[in-house]
């Protein structure tokens, strides 16, 4: 047999690896197969979630959608210098504003600018009902001069493409509307307001349900229409109601036609406006992603000159998080001094004692997270159980009796007892495995019961307390109710301020941050202790 | 059975009891004296008490009732790490996070010898046992037999003049364990320490002690080197545990000194070494080695009485036949008969005469 030369081929002549590669497939396939619906359901329920977080964080697309035309105006503008944007900008925001208004997205524009600057919710609030009074000046006249303009006919007639306006005329309510096209000409003729009729008309179609044949138009595109006349040439021009058109002309033209300045405008709703902190803001953030959120989230914020911490009052997350480590490394630590006796004795006790501790350790498994951590307040309270036995005993005075809860403290032993089984339970694993003989052969080698213990038995029992540390401190950094009951002011978690940006600022962006930082942390805490200590020495059991 | 003075003992067990849950004595009255150098063994069947005898010289469980000395020092009230006796465990208790060099230096350090003093005995000990180049190595990166050699060296080290090992071997296949066999038995010898040793496996305490004790229900059936053990045991107890045996019983008939002639079941009579009858009338249990039997007349005394036997089965076995008999009613009667080149190969179904020389039939107890 020359089985030197050339590949070893299989039974049926292919070459060997190729046919153990297929047959490994189709198991590799099974596998897979059997293991699907659980990998969907991880993917689903715990990777999209915390890759949606993730891109919470920086996501920032709200500014430059809800105003394009602003930030693009803002590109030009330069913050550092102490002066207000041009007239150009304001006309942007007025149109951006306007439409966003009616789409009703200006509130949610304005909250989202609120997280950088307090104020500026309040000002998109007032502003998307007080930028009619702009339009309306122009409204009124061009009505004055002719009734018409106030009609919704005439409009579409100017502005619709005549296949357009047909069909607009022939339909009836129930059958679907027809989609708008503009005339030809009419957009090099008067742009901008071909620009805001075309977002009226389509919103009115598709939001709205309702035919612009019955609804005048906003008054954003009398303001267009204003503008456009003033500037365009319409001798030539010849299309549908150009009686009416020259005669709008003519009178803009004329003097003692009354305009308004976008400026003036937005002055007159709220001063606010001529502050450059708002442009400045809005400059700041109308980039699609921003670290924003994650400056803020370690106290930091943007401004023209760069990045800078906030103001000393503003800084709340670094203490937090700080506070969060520490109260963490805290209770692991009480925890490991509490459950280390427990769990030695449920591994050395006789099986009866044993089980008889082993439901003690677990009965808190049974009753609610809620309840018992009530119970801690209902203990730790001033006029509490434990105050009142010192006071009885005579160790404490009436009159400074111990502050125990809404503190710290409270935290951290509610804390520590609610984790407590999370650290006994894989220390007991652990040292159930580790052999009496141990212990007695070092007894027979001459070691004393300490020495015994310290050189012997606790190295065995190291990996028991890296995984009941890694598992009570990865629990405590993300814990949110205990703390909430029994931390008060001072006891309170990173992952509270979470809750509260989840649930009643809905600053969802910042919330985001403050999680993926919390996860970079616990990953960083990992990666460390797997260099220092091996993550191969953590053991659940066996 | 306390045949030596206690006071010369080395190890000495003195009316010794042990229960463990107050209702069962686990160890009954065990009297036990060990001479200094001595390799005694303990042999009994599971749950006979030997483990905790061992426990309670190693100072891990307390008697009962009784005294135990080491020395001529009562060593009830010490606790085991003051007791200064080796230990090997039968799962060897190598400390796992520990490297082999620094098991061994374990006892040392807790001694407070000096560091180069250590480092030396480690050596030394390691070399004793073979294994001198394996001192960096963890006892998971170790096989079997090594880790039996460094458990042996470890209980050594801090050279202890007693050596306790409960089943050390069991867990080793038959071959290493015949070649560690030897090297404890060079060892123990070489450097003059007593040793303890159990052992459920009666090959290994006949071939490695100088004495051995037979437990069985927390009791010492009977302490005496292993030839005696084997040629004459002292009730039926031993003599089934010890070696292959053929029993037969019957009544004592007549008692003339050294002999006695029993009468079986079926009316037939042989000759016997009375042992623990006394008295004409008692029913007793004989027993004969299988190697001890003789079929051919020629060799046996003029006078001495045979029994009728059926050949059942011939087995051959290389370098001995067995043969298995109907005697007496009983089908599992054996015989053993060298290879030699003049020996008969006995066909099954023939009828012969089978006999013995008096005093290798022991007529024993009949429980
Ligand atoms: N810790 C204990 N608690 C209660 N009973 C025990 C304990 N250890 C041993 N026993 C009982 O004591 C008796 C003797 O046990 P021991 O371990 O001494 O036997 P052994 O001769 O060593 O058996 P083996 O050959 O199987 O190791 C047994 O019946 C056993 O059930
Ligand atoms: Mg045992």
């Amino acid at each position: 047999m020359s089985t030197a030369s050339g590949p070893v081929l299989a039974a049926d002549g292919t070459p060997l690896k190729r046919s153990l590669a297929r047959a490994l497939r189709v198991q590799k396939i099974r596998a897979l197969l059997l293991i699907a619906p659980l990998l969907l359901f991880v993917l689903v329920s715990f990777v999209a979630p915390i890759a949606d977080m993730l891109f919470r964080s920086v996501e920032n697309q709200i500014v430059a959608e809800t105003l394009p035309r602003t930030t693009k105006a803002l590109r030009s503008w330069d913050p550092e210098a102490q002066e207000l944007p041009d007239e150009a900008v304001f006309e942007a925001a007025y149109y951006d504003i306007f439409i966003a208004a009616e789409r009703k997205q200006h509130t949610r524009l304005g909250s989202r600018l609120n997280y950088e600057q307090t104020g500026m919710s309040s000002l998109f609030r007032k502003s998307g009902r007080g930028l009619d009074d702009i339009g309306e000046v122009y409204q009124d006249q061009f009505k004055d001069l002719d009734r018409n303009w106030d009609e919704p006919e005439p409009w579409v007639e100017l502005m619709g493409a005549p296949s357009w306006v047909a069909a607009l005329q022939d339909w009836e309510k129930g059958q679907p509307l027809p989609p708008f096209a503009l005339r030809d000409g009419v957009a090099d003729l008067l742009p901008l307001t071909a620009r805001e009729y075309a977002l009226f008309a389509r919103f009115t179609q598709q939001e709205d349900g309702k035919s612009p044949l019955k609804e005048e138009p906003w008054t954003a595109v009398h303001t267009a229409l204003y503008t456009d006349l003033a500037a365009a040439d319409l001798s030539g021009y010849d299309g549908p109601r150009a009686e009416m058109l020259r005669a709008a002309d003519a009178a803009v033209d004329a003097p003692g036609f009354e305009t308004v300045r976008f400026r003036d405008g937005f002055a007159e709703i709220d001063e606010d406006w001529l502050s450059p902190d708002v442009w400045r803001t809005i400059q700041i953030y109308s980039p699609a992603y921003t670290s924003g959120y994650f400056l803020n989230a370690v106290d930091m914020q943007k401004t023209p000159e760069g990045v800078g911490l906030r103001d000393e009052r503003e800084r709340i997350y670094g203490l937090l998080f700080k506070r969060t480590m520490f109260m963490s490394l805290m209770i692991t630590f009480s925890c490991i001094l509490l459950a280390y006796p427990v769990a030695y004795l449920l591994a050395n006790l006789p099986m009866r004692s044993a089980n008889l501790l082993m439901i003690l350790v677990l009965l808190p498994f049974w009753t609610s997270l809620l309840v018992r951590t009530s119970a801690w307040k209902v203990m730790l309270q001033q006029q509490g159980v434990i105050n009142d036995t010192l006071v009885w005993l005579g160790l404490v005075d009436d009159a400074a009796r111990l502050v125990m809860i809404n503190n710290q403290l409270g935290t951290i032993i509610a804390m520590t007892h609610i984790l407590l089984p999370f650290m006994i339970l894989p220390m007991y694993s652990v040292m159930s495995t580790i052999p009496p003989s141990y212990v007695r052969a070092a007894k027979s080698l001459g070691a004393s019961n300490w020495t015994a213990f310290w050189r012997v038995y606790f190295p065995q029992s190291v990996p028991g307390i890296g995984a009941g540390s890694i598992l009570v401190f990865i629990l405590a950094i993300g814990y949110y109710i205990t703390p909430e009951i029994v931390g008060g002011t001072t006891g309170t978690f990173i992952s509270n301020r979470i809750a509260y940006h989840i649930s009643s600022s809905l600053n969802w962006g910042l919330a985001a941050a403050l999680g993926t930082i919390l996860l970079g942390v616990v990953l960083v805490l990992y990666w460390a202790y797997d260099r220092i200590v091996g993550i191969d020495n953590v053991k659940l059991g066996g | 059975m306390a045949e030596q003075g206690t006071d010369s003992a080395f190890v000495a067990f003195e009316r010794v009891q042990k229960s463990y849950d107050g209702e069962t004595l686990v160890v009954k009255d065990l009297n036990l004296s060990m001479p200094k150098g001595e390799f005694l063994t303990m042999l009994g069947p599971s749950g006979s008490g030997k483990t905790t005898c061992l426990m309670m010289l190693a100072g891990f469980e307390t008697a009962t009732h009784g005294e135990i000395r080491l020395d001529g020092v009562s060593i009830n009230n010490i606790p085991p790490h003051k007791r200064g006796i080796g230990m090997v465990f039968q799962n060897y208790a190598l400390f796992p996070h520990m490297t082999v060099a620094e098991n061994l230096s374990f006892p040392l350090e807790v001694r407070k010898i000096g560091k180069s003093d250590r480092e030396a005995k480690v050596k030394r000990a390691l070399d004793m046992v073979q294994m001198g180049a394996f001192g960096g190595r963890r006892p998971a990166q170790l096989s079997g037999g090594q880790q039996q050699r460094i458990a042996l060296a470890r209980a050594l080290v801090f050279e202890p003049e007693l050596v306790l090992m409960d089943e050390p071997l069991g867990a080793l296949d038959k071959q290493l364990r015949e070649h560690m066999q030897f090297e404890i038995t060079r060892l123990a010898h070489e450097l003059g320490i007593t040793v303890v040793y159990v052992t459920h496996d009666q090959t290994e305490a006949l071939t490695m002690s100088d004495r051995v004790a037979v437990f069985n229900d927390g009791r010492i059936q009977q302490l005496d080197p292993p030839d005696v053990l084997y040629e004459k045991p002292a009730n039926s107890f031993v003599a089934q545990f010890i070696g292959e045996n053929n029993t037969l019983e019957g009544v004592v008939t007549r008692i003339e000194g050294e002999t006695c002639v029993v009468r079986l079941d079926d009316g037939e009579e042989l000759d016997a070494t009375p042992v623990n009858v006394t008295t004409v009338g008692e029913r007793t249990r004989v027993s004969i080695r299988p190697e001890r039997v003789e079929f051919n007349r020629d060799r046996l005394k003029p006078g001495a009485h045979t029994l009728k036997a059926e050949v059942l089965e011939f087995i051959y076995m290389g370098d001995i036949f067995r043969t298995r008999l109907k005697v007496a009613g009983n089908e599992d009667f054996v015989i053993k008969t060298r290879n030699a080149p003049d020996q008969v190969r006995l066909e099954p179904g023939t009828e012969i005469e089978i006999g013995w020389l008096p005093q290798d039939c022991r007529a024993l107890d009949a429980s």
